[in-house]
């Protein structure tokens, strides 16, 4: 279990993080929200080690993370970085032998993963010679061909295509089967949805929602309703109870206060005429996020 | 232990099959071959034709004197008498026909003068020969105008006896001297290529890992004292594959100039083996701490930068630093005793190089070379503890210039991170 305990981070009279408590179940999906500079990759090099916290603990089945312990851990920088002159081949045996793995056992271990991201042709391509999205691929690879029990990617999906991101969230997945417990920081809020059971969303280095996606949305209270019809809807908006509405190609999604205010919507349109589609959602990630941090992203 | 191994031998295997290295090392050693073997190389152009110098001798007997002179003093001077004009020789000296053209004449006191005169002046050697050799005639002229016998000229010539000799029990004999000067000129001129060579590939290695951004796996890997003397060692390694490669380049090179010229080898003539082995053994010690503590001040400032570019930036002041050592190393040759050079052999960038001109120059006590010994492994461990943390807290910076501000920055935020920076 990944434990955070009142963590604060300060550089200079800059604060980084603040008060940050986590506590991360092992075999778990962890997601961390926020904008740019929220302090999502100060907390990933506080889990690593790399930096010590000012104030709190950081522990992993309750022991401080060191270089004893970091064969264990996994970790995908935000900015990637490969040795660019070395072949895929090279440099998958240096970062592996680096968190002690024998010679072998990444050759056998990089071959498997090559496979599976049908990349086996680059193995002895140079990395400079890859596609950004292969490279990304290759530093998935070194991340995670130790088995490490702790896994931190920090925007693993950023910069790929649709494609590869499937691939790469049915890895995630599957490593999460076998045990790994692993930590990701997005700024995509339906790559959090789907892949994570818990989450933190961080604002300016404080946390303002942690907890189970379920509940988080189930408290939140605020859901959308969308409907579609053959006449104009937007009348719709002047119901009490709505809070904001987003016209759309053939309706209107309103934001709603409450269940019951859906309830009058579909008093509203019921007489009317014929209703294509009338549907209560649950709040979407972005609408939680938006709320909480305040800002538009993405 | 074993990720120390890993990193060096990772940074051994990448640099030796580097096509710079490969270059450079085959470069050099072709250089060796050219510059032991130039005089045979030379020959083979046929470039040892003699000078050619038209004589028109207005004195009438002098030629043959001067002919044999040049002749026994063993210098490659073709002289012909010339019957026709002065301005039809010199048009054949323009024409290349002729290298110089020498006008002798006698003055008013019957003394013999020596004009030359060819295309350009700058043929320093011919004319120094021919002067000098006209000296000499005018000379053994002059002898015999005044009267005097070969032996009296002989007598008057003859070179005084001279001889010094140190009464400081300090200092060393002349001969001492001067063979300890190439010894510690040879370390001094080693120890810059060294530094500049290996010096700068460490700080390249470092700031390209940085620059790649692959600095933050390492460093999630890897402790940063481990991966720091890892990448030195790594390179010393490569520094001695390239020594050892140079000095079997050499010692063929050499050979071959042996058997080619059949003339005994430069190594005989620089009487290495008069050189006492405590002072090599000083010399290999200066040396390979010198390294280290140049290796450990370039892995600290490579990662200070976040581009491979500003490598450069960083190299000038170190060259400025070795540069003032090797000048003051010049300047201690004549006075080694300088409270000066004393001083200065105690600042430990200049240590290796200063201490081991003193070593070899005077005769040392034991307890000044062993701290100036102690004062360089000190700097190490210094620079080793700095360089850590500096290199930790640097390796997460990126953006700005080198700077001093960027220096306390980097051991300022390497100083709040209470885990250990130095644990191996």
């Amino acid at each position: 279990m990944l434990q955070i305990k009142g963590v604060r981070k300060q550089f200079g009279t800059f604060t980084a993080v603040e008060g940050l408590n986590l506590e991360i179940p092992k075999g778990e999906i962890f997601g961390l929200l926020g904008a740019n500079g929220a302090g999502k990759t100060t907390t990933f090099r506080m889990i690593l080690g790399l930096l010590t916290p000012t104030q709190g603990t950081i522990t992993w089945n309750q022991k401080e993370i060191s270089y004893q312990t970091s064969d264990l851990v996994g970790y995908l920088p935000e900015e990637r970085g490969l040795y660019p002159k070395l072949t895929v081949k090279e440099q998958l045996i240096y970062l592996g032998q680096l968190r002690g793995m024998s010679r072998s056992l990444i050759q056998e271990q990089a071959d498997k993963w090559l496979n599976r991201f049908g990349a086996e042709e680059y193995l002895n391509k140079k990395v400079e010679s890859l596609s950004k999205g292969n490279q990304q691929k290759i530093q998935f690879i070194a991340a995670v061909i130790h088995r490490p029990e702790l896994l931190i990617l920090d925007e693993p999906f950023s910069g790929l295509d649709p494609v590869n991101v499937e691939l790469l969230k049915n890895a995630v997945h599957e490593l999460k089967k076998e045990g790994t417990t692993i930590v990701f920081s997005s700024h995509r809020m339906e790559h959090v949805e789907e892949l994570c059971q818990h989450l933190c969303i961080m604002h300016r280095g404080k946390s303002v929602v942690q907890g189970n996606l379920k509940e988080i949305k189930r408290s939140f209270g605020k859901k959308n309703v969308s409907v579609k019809a053959d006449f104009d809807l937007t009348y719709l908006k002047d119901t009490s109870g709505v809070i904001s509405h987003r016209m759309t190609a053939d309706g209107i999604t309103l934001q709603v206060e409450r269940e019951e205010v859906a309830h009058s919507l579909f008093k509203a349109v019921q007489s009317k005429g014929f209703v294509r589609k009338f549907e209560l959602e649950e709040p979407s990630l972005n609408d939680i996020f938006i709320e909480k941090v305040g800002v538009v992203h993405e | 232990m074993s990720k120390f191994v890993t990193v060096m031998m990772h940074t051994y295997r990448s640099k030796i099959k580097s096509k710079p290295f490969i270059i450079t090392t085959l470069i050099t050693i072709a250089l060796l071959f050219v510059v032991t073997n130039m005089n045979e190389i030379t020959k083979l152009f046929g470039e040892d034709d003699a000078a050619k110098v038209g004589v028109i001798d207005k004195t009438g007997d002098t030629l043959p004197a001067l002919q044999a002179q040049l002749k026994q003093a063993g210098d490659d001077v073709k002289l012909e008498s010339y019957k026709k004009s002065e301005s039809e020789a010199e048009k054949a000296v323009i024409d290349g026909k002729l290298d110089g053209l020498l006008v002798l004449e006698k003055d008013a006191s019957g003394i013999v003068t020596g004009k030359y005169k060819a295309e350009d002046v700058t043929q320093q050697s011919l004319i120094t020969d021919i002067e000098n050799a006209l000296q000499q005639i005018k000379n053994k002229m002059a002898a015999e105008t005044i009267g005097l016998n070969q032996e009296q000229l002989a007598a008057i010539y003859l070179p005084v006896s001279f001889e010094k000799e140190s009464l400081s029990s300090t200092a060393k004999s002349e001969e001492e001297a001067a063979q300890v000067y190439i010894l510690v000129y040879v370390v001094l001129f080693f120890m810059y290529m060294t530094v500049m060579m290996y010096g700068s590939m460490i700080a390249v290695e470092v700031a390209t890992e940085k620059s790649s951004r692959v600095m933050e796996i390492l460093i999630s890997s890897v402790s940063p004292v481990k991966q720091m003397f890892g990448k030195i060692f790594g390179i010393v390694l490569i520094a001695l594959t390239q020594l050892v490669l140079f000095i079997a380049g050499g010692l063929a090179a050499v050979k071959l100039n042996e058997n080619l010229s059949g003339s005994e080898s430069i190594i005989q003539k620089l009487n290495l083996n008069e050189i006492p082995i405590s002072l090599v053994v000083y010399a290999l010690v200066f040396f390979i701490l010198g390294f280290f503590l140049y290796a450990t001040l370039f892995a600290m400032m490579g990662s200070l930068i976040s581009r491979v570019e500003e490598v450069n930036n960083l190299m000038t002041p170190v060259v400025i630093v070795i540069v003032a050592a090797f000048m003051i190393a010049m300047y201690g040759r004549e006075n080694p005793e300088s409270v000066f050079v004393t001083a200065a052999s105690y600042f430990p960038l200049f240590t290796p190089m200063l201490m081991l001109l003193r070593v070899g120059m005077l005769s040392l006590p034991v307890w000044e070379i062993a701290l100036g010994i102690g004062v360089l492994v000190g700097a190490i461990v210094l620079f080793a503890m700095i360089g850590a943390r500096v290199y930790r807290g640097g390796v997460l910076m990126y953006g700005n210039a080198p700077s001093l501000k960027l220096f306390k920055q980097a051991l300022l935020l390497s100083k709040q991170e209470k885990r250990d920076t130095t644990e191996l």
